[in-house]
């Protein structure tokens, strides 16, 4: 069978305006939030139905060719860059809120859902879904359920998967399969939870069904300003011994703070040299109960500026400063790659130094922003891909970083996903026998490999296509990450 | 029985043996029925680091021992699993999928464990997920492993994720004059921002709501809940008396003999067709819903057919697993395996030596 028969059999479910083979149509779907890495699809197909996606797959089936189910393409480590010559199912327009039952806290959504919509629907009886990652405003569910997205709130509420009670899905080969339920509890193996996270490998999800919790009634967010790393690292640990639980807890360091200033005027104290963001949050009375308790704990770390949100806005404004971080030292480079690698918690201090000792030796600038509840770092790597080997050598900063996580007993990745990016890395937290069982895992569901070939496990034969600069269509003025 | 002491004992024994069921603790006796392997001599806290919120353990530590250890730091499994006085175990827990009343608050079982080691039935050693509190790398096997019954690999080490003890309980337990008045208030409590530890209610129309934190917030909180849930009779219940309500129901000591303790999921939408349906059977069936109405225990009376379990399970479209009792397989009314759990059963124990 050939391409021609290939897009013929796709001209038979879709019309013109929803199947995309011109160049300049398949430029936005070249890469990801991870610009890096770049390859051209053979096509893009835009399904308003699960019927189309089903009837995609298995066309993909019959002539081998190789599919990548596409959300808002924020992954950031490429683990929405199409295949070579693959087909790219972009879901954003199979994005229908099925069902919401606020009395059983649970709402069945389509993939290309975006995330914070979710919580917009459920607001109105106090409800909300839980997973807030930095891309929330843009990113969809389908996306976070590839990648077991997390956020800011992971220490208390967990990643994506603990806020999804089923999935129907089709497999690799077009069989549709229907997991979990929209209960709590379940019966037999959580196929709900070996789903999610699988990075597309498994097929697409074309029904989710959510699970959503009461909003948090009040919140106290603190933000307290430190003359040292270290000082911030310790408050951390000073909280976390005391028993109390908070909803957030996250570390800035001077650089990503002073770039947090300059794209979006987060009013961060420009002197400090780190700055940490505690939320208490809960029934009234209780965060009232906890507060004293928290703000001797933050006088003890050595905090020599604290600052309390008085207000939801001055609340969403601290957030919106260290939820842009990303975007915002975009400002200061022109290129950057973003890490996002966990060590336990008490051994940030040493990480924390650590990248500082690497960053100097390769006289590369590394601006760290973590969410210090979970021990989960993200250094922003700097560079300007216009000079000779900046982004091999900002390549294997990041390597070097990795391989810190995994020697102090941690994970190359806590929400991101392995991706393209970390696939050679992956190896070495799990050991080369781990890797070839989960290899045998992806080959039992999808033998033929079709299903975003080349992504999460090491394999030969994955898009390696390198690049620099911002994002095709951010260099066309269409869009932009502020 | 087998009892391996080590990692490469288990793994000759998976080998050598021609069928595996494995026994933990033995609290759950329907799943453990007609074991061979035994994983009482695996057992142990093997990582522990109270400021790391983690630990892992053999599979055959017992929950007792677990909850001794976190507890002199003021630590807890949030999902609060059944069977600890009995002498359940956390391989146990994991491949029975079993979370306790306290999973109201902070998710279930699945939401805690971050690690898994198993012996796969070709007696291959598999790791997965991490160590740490966050981690997307690789498949997430842990998770697979939750209510896979020990059908999918014998459990060897496991890792979870803990959370602060609150300080203090205190429970709110209203009696209401029928079930129906007594499911509003459920309702109204499970989705109000009042973040109720435990919610708990019985068919004769009894509702015990938990709530846990600062000791100086407590009265304030069980206020709270009364002014959610009005029209019933409440008491309140503090210390020993507070927690003797939830140590009775994380041991189903509400349980009489010659039953079978069976795990319905259900949505909480359905507590009353639950009702509706036993009715017809004319049978005293004990029986508690828990986690808001996320779940319906029943005791079935080994005098009363299974059939007429499944029978009720279909009605109701849910499929429910039996702990205890006279069944010829734990799974109750489950549709038969999908494409994607066949694939995963030809990769974890192609020979079907764990089925």
């Amino acid at each position: 069978m050939s391409a021609e028969q290939f897009l013929n059999e796709l001209k038979r479910i879709y019309p013109a305006d929803r199947l995309l083979t011109r160049n300049a149509q398949l430029v936005p779907y070249e890469s990801d939030g991870l610009t890096a890495f770049r390859a051209k699809p053979a096509g893009v197909v835009l399904p308003i139905t699960q019927r189309e996606v089903i009837d995609t797959v298995k066309v993909c089936h019959r002539h081998k060719v190789p599919f990548m189910a596409r959300g808002s393409g924020t992954s950031l480590s490429g683990g929405s860059v199409p295949h070579e010559g693959g087909l790219v199912i972009a879901l954003n327009r199979l994005n229908k809120l099925l069902m919401y039952d606020a009395r059983n806290r649970v709402a069945v959504v389509e993939p290309g859902i975006i995330n914070l919509k979710v919580s917009q629907v459920a607001a109105n009886d106090k409800l909300y879904y839980a997973p807030d990652p930095s891309s929330g405003p843009v990113c969809t569910i389908g996306g976070n359920i590839a990648f077991n997205s997390g956020g800011a709130h992971c220490l208390k509420y967990g990643m994506t998967s603990n806020h999804v009670l089923g999935i129907k899905a089709v497999l690799p080969d077009g069989e549709i399969c229907q997991f979990g339920s929209d209960s709590l509890e379940g019966c037999g193996p959580d196929l709900t939870g070996m789903f999610i996270g699988s990075e597309g490998l498994f097929g697409v999800a074309l029904e989710v069904t959510l699970r959503l919790l009461p909003k948090p009634e009040v919140y106290h967010t603190v933000q307290a300003a430190y003359d040292s790393l270290e000082k911030a690292g310790d408050a951390v640990s000073l909280v976390v011994a005391s028993g109390l639980l908070p909803g957030a807890m996250e570390i800035m360091d001077h650089i990503s703070m002073e770039a947090a200033n300059v794209a979006v005027d987060a009013g961060y104290p420009a002197d400090a040299k780190a700055m940490l963001i505690v939320e208490l949050e809960g029934p009234a009375e209780e965060v009232e109960a906890e507060k004293p308790r928290l703000h001797d704990l933050i006088k003890q770390s050595g905090a020599y500026l604290v600052h309390v949100a008085q207000s939801e806005a001055e609340r969403y404004k601290i957030w919106t400063g260290r939820k842009s971080a990303f975007s915002a030292v975009g400002r200061l480079s022109p290129d950057f790659i973003v890490q996002d690698g966990v060590v336990p918690r008490s051994k940030l201090g040493k990480a924390l130094a650590e990248i500082v000792k690497i960053s100097e030796s390769y006289g590369i600038r590394v601006a760290n922003v973590f969410h210090a509840g979970d021990g989960n770092l993200h250094p922003l790597i700097m560079y300007d891909g216009r000079q000779p080997h900046a982004l091999e050598r900002a390549e294997e900063l990041a390597g070097e970083i990795l391989k810190m996580c995994i020697a102090l007993g941690g994970s190359i990745t806590g929400e991101h996903g392995v991706g393209l990016e970390k696939r050679s890395y992956i190896a070495g937290q799990f050991g080369e026998q781990d890797i070839d069982f989960m290899r045998r895992i992806r080959r039992s569901v999808d033998p033929e490999e079709i299903a975003n070939r080349g992504k999460k496990l090491p394999e030969a034969g994955a898009p390696s296509l390198m690049s620099h600069g911002a994002h095709p269509l951010e260099k066309a003025g269409i869009i932009s990450r502020m | 029985m087998n009892s391996p002491t080590t990692l490469s004992e288990l793994c000759d024994a998976v080998k050598s043996l021609p069928q595996v069921r494995v026994i933990g603790g033995g609290t759950k006796p329907a799943l453990s029925a007609g074991a061979n392997l035994s994983t009482a001599k695996l057992s142990g806290i093997l990582e522990y680091d109270p400021t790391e919120y983690t630990f892992t353990a053999l599979a055959g530590t017992t929950l007792s021992e677990v909850r001794e250890v976190l507890g002199k730091d003021g630590l807890a499994l949030p999902f609060d699993p059944p069977f600890v006085e009995a002498g359940g175990t956390l391989g146990g827990s994991v491949a029975a999928g079993l979370s306790g009343p306290g999973r109201m608050r902070y998710g279930g079982l699945r939401e805690f464990i971050l690690g898994a080691k198993l012996v796969t039935g070709e007696g291959r050693v598999v790791f997965g997920g991490g160590k740490v509190v966050k981690n997307a790398a690789g498949f997430d096997i842990p998770k697979l492993m939750v209510g896979s019954l020990g059908r999918l690999g014998v459990l060897v080490e496991l890792t979870f994720k803990v959370f602060p003890r609150p300080a203090t309980y205190a429970t709110v337990k209203i009696e209401y004059a029928d079930l129906a008045a007594a499911d509003q208030a459920m309702t109204a409590l499970a989705m109000s921002q009042a973040e109720v530890s435990c919610l708990d209610l019985d068919p004769s129309g009894t509702l015990w709501a938990r709530v846990g934190g600062l000791s100086t917030a407590t009265d304030n909180r069980v206020a709270r809940v009364l002014s959610i849930a009005t029209g019933g009779t409440p008491t309140v219940l503090k210390g020993d008396n507070d927690e003797r309500i939830w140590s009775d129901a994380r041991e189903f000591r509400w349980m009489p003999a010659e039953h079978g303790l069976i795990k319905l999921p259900i949505a909480p939408s359905q507590v009353l067709d639950v009702e509706r349906l036993i009715k017809p059977l004319n049978t005293i069936i004990p029986r508690r819903y828990s986690v808001g109405g996320n779940v319906c225990w029943l005791a079935w009376p080994e005098t009363l057919p299974s059939r007429q379990l499944d029978e009720l399970c279909r009605m109701l479209a849910r499929p429910a697993v039996a702990l205890s009792g006279n069944f010829d397989s734990p799974l109750r009314a489950r549709a038969s395996a999908n494409a994607f759990e066949k694939r995963l059963f030809a990769v974890f124990d192609p020979a079907g030596k764990l089925a």
